[in-house]
Parts: C-alpha cells; sequence; structure tokens
C-alpha cells in the first residue's frame, strides 16, 4: 500500500517536449511509472518518447485515462497550466516547476480546491511510491520500499532522510515533497491523515523548515487524530532572521516562524524531535521499537 | 526585492494613493533645492536604508528653514544608521528624502502583507501608529485588526468598513479611508507586493489620510513582469558578496562563524548549518550552489566562502542524485585547480555512487582535501578543524 500514487497510477506530463520534461518523463518511465503521454500546445499529434503528445489537457485525459499530471512548465505558465489540468478532471497535479509568481499560484490554488483538484508543490521534488511510481525529480534508488511515511519541504534533505531510513535497514512507503514556496498544495495536514490510514506506513517522517506556520498546524493534528509514530526534523535552528533560506517561503519573519517556536509545537504534540539532521534514520528505528 | 520609501510613494502616487510632496537629494545644496522647490515653512529629512526604525537612529529629522534642511542633510548623508532592523553594523546613508511637513491629527498604522495560512492576501490597521507593530501583535493584539480578502471577489467596501469602525472613524472619515483602502489593495495586488507597510498613516486636521511612511517589498519571482520596479533595485542595499552570488546561480548568505559549508539543496544547506552547531561549531554561511554541483559553480562556492577571512573549514556537503557523486567528487577536485583552497576541506558525498567518489578523493591524495563518512562525521570534521584540532 501507498498514498496518492501507486503502479497503476496513469500520468500525463505537461510541458511534455521540453528539456526538462523530457528528460524527468524518459527517468519516471525507467523506473516504472506508467507516463501515459504528455501535453504541449501546438504539439499535438506527435509522438514523443514514444508516447502521444497533445494539444490541452482535455483531449489527453480524454484519449489516456490519466489521473495525475507531472507539470514542468516555464513558472509565468505554471497558473495556467495548473488551472487546465483542474479544468479537465485532473485528480493530482504535481508542480515540479521552480520560480512561480505566489500571486499566480494564489489564484491556481483556489481553483484547484474549487475543483476537487490535488496538487504537490510548486518547487518540489514531486512524489514518489517507492519500487512503483515515481512522479518528480528526486533519484528513484534512494527510495527502498518499507513502512515509513516520508513529508518534506525540501528535495536534498528528503533524499538525506530517506538514505539515513534505508541505511538502518528499513524503507519507504511513500514520499512526498511538499514544497518550500509560500503557497503549496497538499501539506502535512492532509498527508498526515493519509499515512494515518495507510496500512503499510508505520511510521512518519517530516521535514520542515522556518517560515510560515505549517508544522505547527501539523503539530495539532498530530495531538488530535495521528496515533502512528511521527518523527520530526526542522531545517533552520541557526537562520538568522529576516533572510531567505534558498526556498520563498523560508523565511523568519519578527520572531514569527522559527524553527525553536516549531521544534517545540511538535514536541508538546509529542513527536520525537531530532536535532540533529544525522540522527533521523536512528530515531526512526527507535520510535518503532517504542511503538512495538 | 525591497525598495525605498521614496520609490514606493512614486508607485502610492500612480494609483492615487496620497503621499506628502517631496523629492530625493545626494547632497545638502541638493536637499536645499528640492526644500526650496516644495516651499512652505516646515520639512521633514528622511534617510533612505531599506530599514525600519529610522526615526529612533536619527534617521527623520525635521527642519524649520532651508538652512536647516541643507544642515541636516549634510549631517546625515554619508552616517551610519543601525537600527533594529539594520543588525549591529548599520547601514550606510547615501540619500536622502525631503518632505514638506503635515498637519498631523492622529497616527496608524496599515499594512498589507500575504497571510501564508489563509492563503490570501491580509490588510491590516491599528490605532497605535508609529509603533512596531511586532511590538503591539506581542503586547496588545485586540488593537490590530485583520481583514483577509478573496482574490476572487477583490477588496470591497465591507472589507474598508471593518478596519473603519475598527480604528473608531467617523462617518465622514470613512468614506476617505474606504478610498484610501481600496486604491491600498491595487497597489499590493497589481505590482505583485509581497508586503506593504504604512507606519504612520496619518489623518490630517481637515480629515484626510496620507501616508507619511511607505515600506514594499516585492515578489522576486513575479518580477520578470514589472520592469519598472526591477529597476528600482539598489545594489548599495544588498551584500556584494550575495550578489556575487547570484549570478552563479548560488544562493549565499553569510554568517558570523568560521566553518564554511558548501551544500546542494537549501534545506540541506540549512541542515547542514545546524548540524555545525549541534556539534560545537558556528556556521560560517549558508550556500546552496543548486542541484547540479558542477566545478564552475564549486569553484565559485569556494572563492565566494573564501573571501570571508573568518572562515577557518569548508564542510562540503553533497548529495547525490541524478547527478552521481563520482562527477561531483571530479568537480571538486578540479575546482581545487581553479581556486586556491587554503583552509581543511571535509567532503561529503552520499547518494548515487557515493564509494566510487570516495575512492576518487582518497586515490587524488590532496592534502587539504578530508573525505567524510557521513553527515555526522563531516560536520564533526569540519568543526574540529576549524579549531585547528583535526
Amino acid at each position: 500500500m501507498s498514498i496518492l500514487v501507486n503502479k497503476d497510477t496513469k500520468v500525463i506530463v505537461q510541458g511534455f517536449t521540453g528539456k526538462e520534461g523530457t528528460f524527468h518523463a524518459q527517468q519516471c518511465m525507467d523506473y516504472g511509472t506508467q507516463i501515459v503521454g504528455g501535453v504541449t500546445p501546438n504539439k499535438g499529434g506527435m509522438t514523443h518518447l514514444g508516447k502521444p503528445v497533445f494539444n490541452t489537457v482535455d483531449e489527453a485525459v480524454k484519449a489516456t485515462g490519466a489521473t495525475v499530471s507531472m507539470i514542468f512548465v516555464p513558472p509565468a505558465f505554471v497558473a495556467d497550466a495548473v488551472m487546465e489540468a483542474a479544468d479537465a478532471g485532473i485528480e493530482l497535479a504535481v508542480i515540479i516547476t521552480e520560480g512561480a509568481p505566489v500571486r499566480d499560484m494564489m489564484y491556481a490554488k483556489h481553483y484547484a480546491v474549487k475543483k476537487g483538484m490535488k496538487t504537490i508543490g510548486p518547487n518540489c521534488p514531486g512524489i514518489i511510491t517507492a519500487e512503483e511510481c515515481k512522479i518528480g525529480i528526486m533519484p528513484g534508488n534512494i527510495f527502498k520500499k518499507g513502512n515509513v511515511g516520508l513529508i518534506s519541504k525540501s528535495g536534498t534533505l528528503t533524499y538525506e532522510a530517506s538514505n539515513q531510513v534505508v541505511k538502518e535497514g528499513l524503507g519507504i512507503t511513500t514520499a512526498v515533497g511538499i514544497g518550500g514556496d509560500p503557497i503549496i498544495g497538499l501539506s502535512y495536514k492532509e498527508l498526515l491523515p493519509m499515512f494515518e490510514a495507510d496500512p503499510k506506513t508505520e511510521a512518519i517522517v517530516m521535514i520542515g523548515e522556518i517560515g510560515g506556520d505549517l508544522e505547527i498546524q501539523a503539530a495539532k493534528l498530530i495531538k488530535e487524530k495521528i496515533t502512528k509514530p511521527v518523527i520530526a526534523f526542522i531545517a533552520g535552528q541557526t537562520a538568522p532572521k529576516g533572510k531567505r533560506m534558498g526556498h520563498a517561503g523560508a523565511i523568519v519573519s519578527g520572531s514569527k516562524g522559527t524553527a525553536q517556536e516549531k521544534m517545540e509545537a511538535l514536541k508538546a504534540a509529542g513527536v520525537y524531535v531530532v536535532e540533529s539532521p544525522a540522527d533521523i534514520g536512528a530515531t526512526v528505528v527507535k520510535a518503532l521499537k517504542e511503538k512495538a | 526585492m525591497n525598495i525605498h520609501e521614496y520609490q514606493a510613494k512614486e508607485i502610492f502616487r500612480k494609483y492615487g494613493v496620497p503621499t506628502p510632496r517631496g523629492g530625493v537629494a545626494f547632497s545638502g545644496p541638493e536637499a536645499r533645492k528640492v526644500a526650496e522647490k516644495l516651499g512652505g515653512d516646515l520639512w521633514v529629512v528622511k534617510a533612505q536604508i531599506h530599514a525600519g526604525g529610522r526615526g529612533k537612529a536619527g534617521g527623520v529629522k525635521l527642519a524649520k528653514s532651508l538652512d536647516e534642511v541643507e544642515k541636516i542633510a549634510e549631517e546625515m548623508l554619508g552616517m551610519t544608521l543601525v537600527t533594529h532592523q539594520t543588525g549591529p553594523e548599520g547601514k550606510v546613508v547615501k540619500k536622502v528624502y525631503i518632505e514638506e511637513g503635515a498637519d498631523i491629527k492622529a497616527e496608524y498604522y496599515l499594512g498589507m502583507v500575504l497571510d501564508r495560512a489563509l492563503e490570501m492576501p491580509v490588510m491590516m490597521a491599528s490605532t497605535e501608529g508609529g509603533m512596531e507593530i511586532e511590538e503591539v501583535a506581542a503586547k496588545t493584539p485586540e488593537k490590530i485588526i485583520k481583514v483577509a480578502i478573496d482574490p476572487a471577489i477583490g477588496f470591497q467596501p465591507f472589507h474598508a468598513r471593518k478596519l473603519a469602525f475598527g480604528l473608531g472613524l467617523g462617518k465622514d472619515e470613512q468614506k476617505e479611508f474606504i478610498k484610501f483602502a481600496s486604491a491600498l489593495y491595487n497597489v499590493y495586488m497589481d505590482n505583485d507586493a509581497e508586503l506593504i507597510e504604512i507606519n504612520p498613516l496619518i489623518k490630517t486636521g481637515e480629515g484626510k489620510f496620507i501616508a507619511l511612511d511607505a515600506k514594499m517589498g516585492f515578489d522576486d519571482n513575479a518580477l520578470y513582469r514589472h520592469p519598472d520596479i526591477a529597476d528600482m533595485r539598489d545594489l548599495d542595499e544588498e551584500e556584494p558578496t550575495e550578489i556575487e552570488a547570484k549570478k552563479y546561480g548560488l544562493s549565499y548568505i553569510k554568517l558570523d562563524g568560521n566553518v564554511g559549508c558548501m551544500v546542494n539543496g537549501a534545506g540541506l544547506a540549512m541542515a547542514t548549518m545546524d548540524i555545525i552547531k549541534y556539534e560545537g561549531g558556528e556556521p560560517a554561511n549558508f550556500l546552496d550552489v543548486g542541484g547540479g554541483a558542477n566545478p564552475d559553480t564549486v569553484a565559485k562556492g569556494f572563492e565566494i566562502i573564501l573571501s570571508d577571512p573568518n572562515v577557518k573549514s569548508i564542510f562540503v556537503n553533497i548529495f547525490g542524485g541524478i547527478v552521481r557523486c563520482d562527477r561531483v567528487a571530479n568537480g571538486i577536485l578540479e575546482a581545487t585547480k581553479k581556486v586556491e583552497v587554503n583552509v581543511p576541506v571535509i567532503v561529503r558525498l552520499d547518494g548515487t555512487n557515493a564509494i566510487e567518489a570516495a575512492e576518487i578523493l582518497r586515490n587524488a591524495n590532496i592534502k587539504n582535501i578530508i573525505p567524510a563518512d557521513d553527515l555526522k562525521d563531516g560536520a564533526k570534521k569540519a568543526v574540529a578543524a576549524a579549531k585547528g584540532e583535526l
């Protein structure tokens, strides 16, 4: 079992024929993901990587039955692409694109919610169900099948966490990179209950960072509804105030959104909060032992 | 990106948000000319730096004669202002803004920002004008009135009324305030602003509202569609090393410690700073070299890190995914040929082909390059090296 995507998930790629879209679609197909086609306006009718190209998402959905779209279009066009996917009845859009304007994502997200389409990202590595389906840019070989769910705002830190879990002899059910922008799609509060409901997932790792209050919202939800052990690391304990740390959303404004505040809230909710990012794997082992 | 007060007020005027009349000056005589042109018998000389808290630090002064305008401007230009937002090193004043004096009957705070939890902009108002809004929020949160604005309906009169009643404004004043607030909403949305603060917003004796101060920040990702605003960027207000890094697609922020960090990915870069502190050291910087970590970016990274004389060791922490570690290892070796690295470099490469990468580094047998087994080992060695204990 897993959450959101599995070996049967049919995926189209928006921005299929571009350089990034092409490279990563091929990597996903090599991993086993069912990429059933792609969309590039004015290239409809072509075949790319052995799959059909469509002019619109609507056509692609009707012809292929795809339910998920992986989006690689440039930042200026990403909101349009997301809204087109929502309009065409896509169930989940995975937005890899980095650099989308916040205002655009605000409109796109509101429309997606209205249409009942889930979104992941933007500016994220994507989602992977280990050894079944990879929709994104993460290195698939790092994610071995297992019983740990993973939710993370950061790309390479997701790989780091998964690698530590795997080195401990465990593995991953599904890993979701939710992105570090100010407005993102699915976050902890939606994904934690999904992992709670997934029979295969026995522990959940969440990687957060400074800025915003998604981790605080997560702490509240964990206290009330999550029975599986949660292990958390919050990046940016040493980040200075008022400086944007790479990710658009990773900024401590005034005294709000610090790592300390998030770590305390999570600790109070019974989460295993690790101070050193090197201790994630070992703490998962410890949490599972204590649960047993 | 942030802009100066005088630039924000230029944008305000375009949208019909009232501001006092004023002009920029780069010298005392220039300031005098601006004041002369404005006329009247009372002026305000304001230091233009990208930081709040200027008033308390001596960056905002009243002048009652043209001689006084010139004298104050001359004193202010070149002065280092230290406010709670500049950090202890302060900021050098390179331009001043001369404004006509205003008839202040009451002072308020008015601001707009994205509420990340609600995923829509909020407008905030308070009767505590002139006070730090952070302080008001901490001590008397009931004095801040907030309205969230669903972009699907835009700013409506009821939003403005809620704020106006919260501020205790009378009937005639409300009309003026609604006009002001609606125009401000357009400034925010049309220009992809990230933040607007007017502190203070003043009510004049005639019951008009005027933005006496103005602070604006913008979404960097949207600047491509606002070339006029992008042109307002003032490089004097930014760290030269951060500007240089950006040119090469690197994201660099200088800190006060002595362990340099070079990492791929923003989250891992923050985590690397954290683990250095956890292991008893102090990080010298945040540096994200991006996903690629090729020889050129790595070489530039070394150059930028080493421009900080405090750096005593460097921790290279790369998690190789699609970019394989063996390639990164070769890139690091190549980079050390381009840039002279005279401090110990601890290299931790993990992920795809990590074992091959370790062998490449070992075989190269360069004295300064010390391979690490994992994240913890790397952090420990980097901290020890900075203390001269490795």
